[in-house]
């Protein structure tokens, strides 16, 4: 009861947060459901034993990137009006289309199976929790490669991030 | 009461990625654009997640962690990249960006 119901709450919460980032017309009420729903499944992550996971998610999502979106909405200007003309035509009801398939699809075999999908493989009885200290000791071993790859992936976005927003026209002519 | 097993995650997964799908091709503002594939990602993280719980091996969780980073450094990226345009266009719409030169 308690298990249901700690998923069905953040489920609903995030499907609803995603419905809001799409069809909310003021920037800042997108960026404020893409937190609700980053922050529900955070709590997911929670009921599913990755706690490590959890935390990340709440700092460098919720935190960090949604900070980002907010500062960047704030410097555009929340007042620009989108414009609503499709420029390939009728994309908006072709995409709406594909959506509703993609959905009923998904609801026939959950329906059509009684909800208890055949997987291919069982559940293990093996219960893990992610801890700080389990996912180090993989981290740190087996994944040492990508994680050194990954340390110059974020060099290289932090060097290109400035050097698209550095002026040089404008240094020149200041100097 | 009903066991809420993985299928029940695969299926919030799904659904979420096909929300942020149609939010992509709906939607006109970089921005949101940006927030739409956030939001596909996130659904692939659940899917990681949920395998991780299901096959009982810690794998899955390292690489949302990866996931993560990456997602958080496109971000970067693309907002230094949007911030840019509008400085010359002073707008965000995608449907006004029809050259690729500088």
């Amino acid at each position: 009861m308690v298990e249901a119901l700690l998923f069905f709450a953040p489920a609903s919460l995030i499907i609803i947060g995603a419905l809001i980032v799409i069809f909310a017309r003021n920037p800042v009420h997108n960026a404020m459901g893409l937190v609700m729903t980053l922050v529900s499944l955070a709590i997911i992550y929670i009921t599913l034993n990755a706690t490590f996971v959890a935390m990340v998610q709440m700092l460098v999502y919720a935190g960090a990137v949604m900070t980002l979106f907010l500062f960047v909405i704030m410097m555009i200007g929340v007042d620009k009006k989108e414009q609503s003309t499709d420029s390939i035509k009728g994309q908006t009801y072709l995409v709406s289309g594909v959506f509703l398939i993609l959905i009923s699809l998904l609801a026939y075999v959950a329906v059509s199976s009684d909800f208890k999908w055949d997987l291919w493989f069982a559940p293990t009885e093996n219960n893990i929790e992610g801890t700080p200290q389990l996912i180090a000791g993989f981290l740190f071993t087996e994944w040492i490669f990508p994680f050194e790859i990954i340390s110059i992936l974020l060099i290289v976005a932090t060097a290109a991030a400035i050097a698209l927003a550095y002026d040089i026209k404008k240094r020149n002519s200041n100097a | 009461m009903l066991e809420v097993t993985t299928d029940w995650y695969l299926t919030l997964a799904a659904m979420l990625f096909a929300i942020g799908f149609m939010g992509m091709m709906i939607r006109k503002n970089a921005l949101i654009m940006f927030m739409c594939i956030e939001l596909m990602l996130n659904a692939v993280n659940l899917t990681f997640i949920a395998a991780s719980k299901h096959f009982g091996q810690i794998d899955g969780q390292v690489f949302v962690f990866f996931v993560l980073v990456v997602a958080a450094a496109e971000v970067v990226v693309g907002l230094a990249i949007i911030v840019s345009i509008f400085k010359k266009q002073s707008s965000a719409s995608v449907d006004v960006l029809n050259v690729s030169r500088g």
